[in-house]
């Protein structure tokens, strides 16, 4: 058996000319929190969209639970994936409970309506989402909701694996701390394995149990923090951490 | 009554769909069912075609009241058009019957330069499967008329005369223009050297009488010789070929039906004849100057009945609505998948884009007359369906393209990510983000479809261009209001329902995104 969730064994993404991401390989591991931390363009959201299969690599193979990621197996393995992004990514013609509960009706046209309201009610309750706002359409929400109908979508089927791209990255700063707590609870209880991209190594250092450094198209260094901190791998790590540390203590 | 029940049926079986769905259907259906009862004719169906002037209408009138005595039930084609259309009708068998003139049927129709007996022309008409019937008594020759005191003044009595007289304005009929027996052969004939306008026959009259032009072609028998104080310029070289009025009828039209048309032969003279399309123009009603002949004649104590104006209005309207509905109902059927494919990058792409775009550009009474020699089609409403069904292709297929485009790249993305199936991404997100697009396009073709199809009645195919039509015709404006008032009355209300529409098929979270990006 394959210990990690998933791997890539060098991958690599072109786009004509332009390397997004040298050859890398990358584990993992289940039921952890993994942060990818890097510049912007540095190929940490890339990683992501070639896992969920939006790209398809131009080298190599993306592995799922020891099974390559062809087109073959993509659609059954996207529903063991939930996929969070910036903005949200919520249809803006479906209401709230609409865009949670899009994927479930589709695949169980007969599922009872009480089923579908027992599942709202739970992911509301582990999103720390009104219910009053699940008729609400993607407009009348704020960022901070926004996010959290996200991420009860990405939920909504319980997936093995949550990836989620700078899910709170458009917030502002106070709903930004509130929900890095939030989010940091609701992965310790559910004990999914998670992928997630950011820019801000605080969030990074707070939510990951291990972080993928990246610059350039190439991973520099994974471990956890104190890794990271301690035995650098090269100058930019060391340089990477102390600008953002400094930023924090500012 | 029957078709009433049926529909109001299936009305009530789709009454739990929405209310667009059922609107559109219920006009799908009960077009198919006018579409199947069209052909459906028993043996007593008889129809009788007329060319787009007074008299043609007249004897059509006439013909129709004859054949209902005889017991057929009759449809009469109004103004179908030309000659070459209504010959094209008959010899498709879609009229069996018009009344025609001699000197059109050896030069437009034999397309003979030398005078032909009776003889002569009934056995080159009869390869063509059609029987000639003969002559009705009046000569309705081409004539160039000129206003008297004008004419007077000038001292122009002969065409002959009309050698010194340069500065003469001329206005002549598009088909006199055209024709074998026209203005060209006539002005080598005579040695003039004139440059007409081509107008509507109606028009010239107008435009002459306002002194706008000084000489047109007209007909020996036109009632507004009389009413504008015109004079007929004596053909003194013998020019002009004898035009008297016979009817053209297919060779496998019943006997008794051929019979009941004879009984016009030797009937009408020239006065008569005049009389008649006088009375028609004075009541500016057809069936008025038929029935003024019944009358004079004494033939038959009944009638031509006039349809009221509403029940006109209402077969106009129905007829308007059908041809709308239908090209409309297809178009959208064939566009949206176009316009899906087309959102897509490529060649092809292109090609479905540009292809409609360049029909949009063909001018609509040219794609009447290019459609109309195409097998199965002819001088029917199919024609003016299959017209206007090409025009309503464009603004639909651009607009789901452009719509779907016009997603945003993350939203897509969301899309596949959730794990939907490219069809389900289509119909479940992508179409439902695009419909205020879709719909947009499909209001546009809708306006634009019911104000084109007022030209279906250049092709016999009716709606609510046939007042328009015979109000040209008649030379008035209020007959072409009749028709063009309603027309503009129902491109409103189309834009209406349209935007009743909007409410009830875009989702109400684009409608408030559209709203709060208004602010």
């Amino acid at each position: 058996m394959n210990e990690s969730k998933i791997a890539l064994k060098d991958v690599e993404m072109r786009f004509g000319d332009v390397i997004a991401l040298h050859s890398t390989n990358l584990q993992i591991a289940p039921g952890q929190t993994t942060v990818l931390i890097g510049p912007s363009g540095c190929g940490k959201s890339t990683i992501l969209r070639l896992i969920i299969g939006l790209l398809t690599p131009t080298a190599g193979t993306v592995e799922f639970e020891g099974e390559s990621v062809s087109q073959a197996n993509i659609l059954a393995l996207r529903r063991r994936m939930g996929y969070v992004i910036q903005d949200g990514g919520l249809f803006p013609h479906l209401t709230a409970a609409q865009n949670v509960t899009l994927m479930a009706r589709h695949l169980q046209p007969a599922l009872q309506e009480t089923e579908i309201q027992s599942k709202l009610d739970e992911l509301c309750e582990l999103t720390r989402f009104p219910k009053d706002g699940l008729a609400r359409y993607a407009v009348e929400l704020s960022g901070g909701q926004r996010q959290r109908v996200s991420l009860m979508r990405a939920l909504a089927l319980d997936p093995d694996v949550l990836l989620l791209d700078e899910p709170l990255g458009a917030l502002d700063p106070m709903v930004r701390a509130s929900l890095q707590t939030e989010l940091k609870e609701i992965f310790n209880r559910l004990g999914k394995t998670v992928l997630l991209v950011t820019h801000d190594m605080a969030e990074a250092g707070y939510i990951g149990d291990s972080i993928v450094l990246m610059r350039e198209g190439h991973v520099l260094q994974q471990g956890t923090l104190d890794d990271l901190r301690e035995r650098p791998s090269d100058d930019f790590v060391s340089e990477f951490i102390t600008a953002q540390r400094s930023l924090v203590q500012l | 009554m029957k078709k009433q029940q049926e529909s109001t049926g299936k009305r009530e079986n789709i009454s739990r769909l929405t209310f667009h769905v059922s609107r559109i259907t219920f006009y799908a259906l009960s077009v198919l069912l006018l579409i199947c009862a069209l052909p459906s004719a028993d043996a007593q169906r008889i129809s009788v075609g007329s060319k787009r002037f007074t008299e043609s209408y007249v004897l059509g009138e006439i013909a129709k009241k004859l054949l209902e005595d005889a017991g057929y039930r009759v449809e009469h084609k109004q103004g179908m058009g030309g000659t070459i259309i209504v010959w094209d009708a008959l010899k498709n068998g879609d009229i069996a019957m018009y009344p025609d003139y001699t000197g059109t049927i050896q030069e437009t129709i034999l397309k003979s330069a030398s005078p032909m007996t009776a003889g002569e022309m009934r056995s080159a008409l009869a390869e063509h499967g059609i029987g000639m019937a003969g002559e009705l008594g009046f000569n309705n020759t081409y004539a160039l008329a000129m206003r008297r005191t004008d004419a007077d003044s000038r001292k122009i009595h002969k065409i002959s005369d009309l050698r010194n007289h340069s500065d003469i304005k001329v206005g002549f009929t598009h088909e006199f223009l055209d024709r074998k027996d026209g203005w060209e052969p006539l002005s080598h004939h005579y040695g003039l050297q004139f440059k007409p306008r081509g107008m509507e026959h109606a028009l010239a009259y107008v435009a002459l009488n306002n002194s706008e032009i000084d000489l047109m072609d007209a007909y020996s028998t036109d009632a507004k010789l009389v009413e504008y104080d015109l004079t007929v310029l004596e053909d003194d070289l013998q020019f002009f070929p004898k035009y008297h009025a016979v009817f053209l009828y297919r060779l496998d039209t019943d006997q008794a039906a051929i019979d009941a048309i004879r009984r016009l032969e030797g009937k009408i003279d020239e006065g008569r004849m005049t009389l008649l399309n006088a009375e028609a123009e004075r009541t500016k009603d057809f069936a008025a100057g038929a029935s003024l002949y019944f009358s004079e004649v004494g033939h038959s104590a009944v009638e031509v009945a006039s349809e009221s104006f509403l029940s006109k209005l209402a077969r106009w309207t129905g007829r308007h609505l059908m041809l709308v509905g239908i090209s409309m109902v297809i178009a959208i059927l064939v566009s949206i998948p176009l316009g899906i494919r087309a959102s897509r990058p490529g060649l092809l792409s292109q090609i479905i884009i540009g292809v409609p775009g360049i029909m949009q550009t063909v001018p609509s009474l040219a794609l009447l007359a290019l459609l109309v020699p195409v097998p199965m089609l002819g001088i029917s409403p199919t024609t003016a369906i299959v017209a206007l069904f090409l025009y309503s292709l464009l603004p639909i297929v651009r607009n789901t393209a452009t719509g779907l485009q016009n997603i945003p790249t993350p939203l897509r993305e969301s899309a596949a990510a959730l794990g939907l199936e490219p069809s389900a991404q289509l119909t479940k997100v992508y179409l439902p983000m695009a419909s205020r697009t879709i719909l947009a396009g499909i209001k546009t073709s809708a306006i634009i479809n019911v104000g084109t199809a007022t030209l279906a009645a250049l092709i016999g195919a009716g709606g609510l261009g046939e007042p328009i039509i015979s109000g040209l015709a008649l030379n008035d404006a209020e007959v072409i209001l009749q028709g063009a008032i309603p027309a503009a009355l129902l491109a409103i209300l189309v834009q209406v329902c349209f935007d009743a529409l909007d409410r009830l098929l875009i989702p109400r979270g684009l409608r408030l995104e559209e709203a709060s990006a208004g602010e």
